[in-house]
Formats: C-alpha cells, sequence, structure tokens
C-alpha cells in the first residue's frame, strides 16, 4: 500500500494509473463498438442485446449485476484517469514557464501534441452522450434500453447529433492513435522489438474504431437503418 | 557569408532578458555554430560590449557543455549533432537565425545562454553508488554480459548530459535523461545490487527538481545529439513498476 502511494506520487506513477485506466476504456470502447453494429440485425436483434446486457452472467450473479459491475469500473477509471491527467497538465505547465519564441517539432504528430484536448473533448461528449442515448434528451417517446433501437433511430435522424457523434469519434480515433502505444510505453512493456507492434495496433484501433462507430450514425441518417 | 543573428541576453539570474539583433559578417562555411559566435564575439569586445555568453568545453561533441535553441531546434536540429558539431554551411547568406537557451524550470538562465544544469547533477547524485568488492580484481572475463546488452548499455551511456532532451520536450521532462542513466547501470552485472533502489531514487530526484511528466512525444529522443532512444524510457517505467511490487520505497 505505501509502495502503491509513493508511486502515485512520482509522475511515471500518475502516468501508470492513465495507462491502466486507458486499457479499460480501451477494452470497453472496442465492446462498445461490437455491440453498436449490432444495429444492422436489426431492431429485434439490437433490443435483444440490449437485454442481454442487463442480464448476462444471471443466475450467477443477480440481474443486471455484471452491468452495474462494468459501470462501476468505467466510472472509477474515468474519474482516475481525469484526475491523473490534470495533475499531470498542471505539473507540465509549471515546468516552462518561460517559452521558447520559436519552437519547431521534427516527432511530434497532431495527435500527440493534442491528446490532452481531445481527451477533454472526449469527456464532454461521454456527458452529452449518456444524456442523449441513456437518458434520452431531446428523443421523443424514449422508451429506455426496451427500445434501443428505435432510440438510436430517433436520436441520429437530428443531423446535428450525427456531426458531434462523428465529430467524438474523430477525436476518440486520434487520442487512441496516440494513447493506444502510449498505454504500453508507460507500463515499460515496450522495447525496440516491439515498438512497431504497438504502434501497429495503435494505428489500427484509432482507424477501425473511428469507422465502425460512425457506421451507426450515417447509417441511420442515410436512411440505411430506420 | 553575412547573417542576421536574434540573440537572447540577459546579464544575470535576477534580471529580465531580451532578444538583440546582431550582425554576424564574413562567417566562413567551413566554421562551426560556436566559431562563428567567437567571431561576433570579437567585434562586440572591440567595440567595448559585453560577448555573448554561451557554454563550451571540447567542441568535439562529446562533453555535453554547449547547447542552444536555433531557430526554434536544440542544437539546431541536424541528426546527433551537438551546437560545437554544427557547421555553417548549413545556414546560406543572408539567413535570420534565432539562438535562445534552453527553456526550463529546472534550468535557470545565468547569463545570456548558460543554463544552470545542476539539476542533472543532483539526479545522478540521488542514484549513489554501485557496489563492488575489494580485494584483487577477478579476472574481467568471468563476468559474463550479452552482446545485446553491452551494445544497449552502451547506447545509453553515450548521453553526454546536454539538457536538449529537456529543451525539446513539450513539458520540459527529464525523462530521457533519466532514463538514459538508469539504463546504462541497469542492464549491467555491475548495476544489479542497487537497480531498484536507484530507479525509485532518481526518480523521486527528478520530480523534484520540477521538470515536466513524459507524454510519449519523442521529441526528446530526435533532438538527442546522441539519439538515445525512447525504449531507455519505457525501461526506467518497467523498472520503477517492478521497483514498487517489490516493496521498494
Amino acid at each position: 500500500m505505501t509502495a502503491a502511494l509513493t508511486l502515485y506520487r512520482t509522475t511515471i506513477g500518475k502516468k501508470a494509473v492513465m495507462a491502466i485506466t486507458g486499457f479499460i476504456g480501451y477494452g470497453f470502447v472496442i465492446l462498445h463498438m461490437i455491440g453498436n453494429l449490432k444495429i444492422f440485425e436489426g431492431a429485434e436483434g439490437f433490443n435483444e442485446y440490449a437485454h442481454f446486457l442487463r442480464t448476462v452472467g444471471y443466475p450467477l450473479v443477480p440481474e443486471r449485476g455484471l452491468l452495474w459491475t462494468m459501470r462501476i469500473i468505467l466510472l472509477a477509471s474515468v474519474i482516475l484517469h481525469v484526475v491523473a491527467a490534470i495533475q499531470l497538465t498542471r505539473l507540465d505547465w509549471a515546468s516552462r514557464p518561460r517559452g521558447y519564441r520559436e519552437t519547431r517539432r521534427k516527432q511530434a504528430t497532431f495527435a500527440s501534441l493534442t491528446l490532452r484536448w481531445g481527451g477533454l473533448a472526449i469527456f464532454l461528449f461521454i456527458v452529452y452522450h449518456l444524456a442523449h442515448l441513456t437518458f434520452g434528451l431531446g428523443i421523443p417517446n424514449f422508451g429506455g434500453h426496451e427500445t434501443a433501437y428505435q432510440n438510436v433511430v430517433a436520436g441520429f435522424s437530428n443531423p446535428i447529433n450525427v456531426v458531434i457523434y462523428i465529430a467524438a469519434v474523430g477525436a476518440l480515433g486520434m487520442h487512441l492513435y496516440h494513447g493506444v502505444w502510449s498505454m504500453f510505453q508507460t507500463l515499460g512493456l515496450n522495447g525496440p522489438r516491439t515498438d512497431g507492434l504497438w504502434r501497429g495496433l495503435a494505428t489500427v484501433s484509432g482507424i477501425l474504431l473511428f469507422l465502425g462507430f460512425s457506421t451507426v450514425p450515417i447509417a441511420v441518417i442515410t436512411g440505411i437503418v430506420r | 557569408m553575412n547573417l542576421t543573428l536574434h540573440v537572447w541576453r540577459q546579464k544575470n539570474a535576477q534580471s529580465e532578458g531580451r532578444f538583440v539583433t546582431y550582425q554576424a559578417k564574413n562567417i566562413i562555411p567551413d566554421m562551426s555554430f560556436l566559431e562563428m559566435l567567437d567571431v561576433v564575439n570579437q567585434e562586440l569586445i572591440l567595440k567595448g560590449e559585453e560577448p555573448i555568453a554561451f557554454e563550451h568545453d571540447c567542441r568535439e561533441g562529446i562533453c555535453g557543455s554547449c547547447g542552444m535553441v536555433i531557430n526554434g531546434y536544440p542544437h539546431g536540429g541536424h541528426r546527433g549533432t551537438t551546437t560545437c558539431q554544427l557547421h555553417m554551411r548549413h545556414f546560406k547568406d543572408g539567413d535570420v537565425i534565432t539562438i535562445e537557451p534552453w527553456r526550463a524550470r529546472a534550468f535557470p538562465v545565468l547569463k545570456d545562454l548558460i543554463v544552470d544544469r545542476s539539476a542533472f547533477d543532483r539526479i545522478i547524485q540521488a542514484g549513489g553508488f554501485i557496489s563492488a568488492n575489494t580485494g584483487v580484481a577477478q579476472d574481467a572475463n568471468t563476468v559474463l554480459v550479452p552482446k545485446q546488452n553491452a551494445e544497449a548499455a552502451m547506447d545509453a551511456a553515450a548521453c553526454i548530459g546536454c539538457g536538449a532532451c529537456v529543451a525539446a520536450c513539450p513539458n520540459a521532462s527529464a525523462m530521457l535523461f533519466t532514463a538514459a542513466k538508469i539504463t546504462h547501470l541497469g542492464l549491467l552485472p555491475q548495476g544489479q545490487p542497487e537497480r531498484y533502489t536507484r530507479v525509485v531514487r532518481m526518480v523521486e530526484q527528478m520530480d523534484r527538481e520540477g521538470f515536466g511528466g513524459c507524454t510519449n512525444i519523442g521529441e526528446c529522443s530526435a533532438a538527442c545529439p546522441k539519439e538515445i532512444p525512447l525504449s531507455v524510457i519505457a525501461r526506467m517505467n518497467r523498472d520503477l513498476l517492478v521497483a514498487k511490487l517489490k516493496g521498494v520505497n
């Protein structure tokens, strides 16, 4: 316990917390995307999947037991990820009180330099996204998980929601393009032999998750899913 | 060739600095960047002005003394090159060059282009000692070092402590420097007894000095005149996490 606390006091410890909580988030978005794509099975298939998420594990665990376990883990991860990010950002910003007149970069990418802003965008999106599709803000005849399919169709019939959604998953793709590789680097699971592998995984993850998530609102607005 | 220089001038650590413009005349392309500044300084001395203060020692790229941000790049941005080994042939007649000191809270400017890099010395000090047996030295061949470890340790040990990594990092982080030191001892048998206490102490000291954290951007490694790879940082992270799992405080 002392070791965990003294570890967290270091910048590397805070980064390790970001990496582990980021990994949990990464796993979640992959499952979330796979779930979303069930929209193409039609209303019955999609709503059945929404129902499955509530009953999975039953009767071994109480109904919704696994769902709530996952929700608590995810909420804790988001909180820890954000708190560590704020603490690290404050340290980083304090480390150079006077900047350069001229700065050029050789290695930095748009994704790596905007990581924290992309993170902020994703955080704001999560709040909006929960209000929109979990609590039904702005969706007429919102029926909770019973009508998950109909909620999605109604939610994305408004082009503004589609634009916000695609911009947000774009930010997610960029975040993962740098973040997934960083995760392994930060946890010390990277070396000269694995570097290409993790870079590749990060690139593929960023692109596939962006495409996978964008497919659903595009399918709704173009009338493929209705 | 003739050049226009915008140089950061600052009288001492307490005073406010500013950029001053100088003309560097009749510069020969074979000169090093520091020799170009020597020419400018000679002229300033003849005019009775204070010469531009910059740190230098070996002038052959191995001591780590020299270092300035040239046109936004530490050491001028040529691969594996220190400021003293940067030659004027990389510039052309009429160029305008901005010269700034390293910028970091942990590296306060002492005068003009000279910064105080004692923070690095304190990180090294925090690393402490390595245990060595007294008595007769054993035959060197009895200590086996795998070839790849010897190579990687040597690559890390090439760090000259110039501070370009800190200067280039958007967070002014000293992770590449600290990681290079941890890697070069941690990979060799002589460094094993204190391996985990060393990483804990050095990281603690690094944080205490007010350097920022690592966001894995990689500017440090790109700016490093010794081309120390980013993989040393992963190794330092791993050693610190293992140390904490072992309960080293």
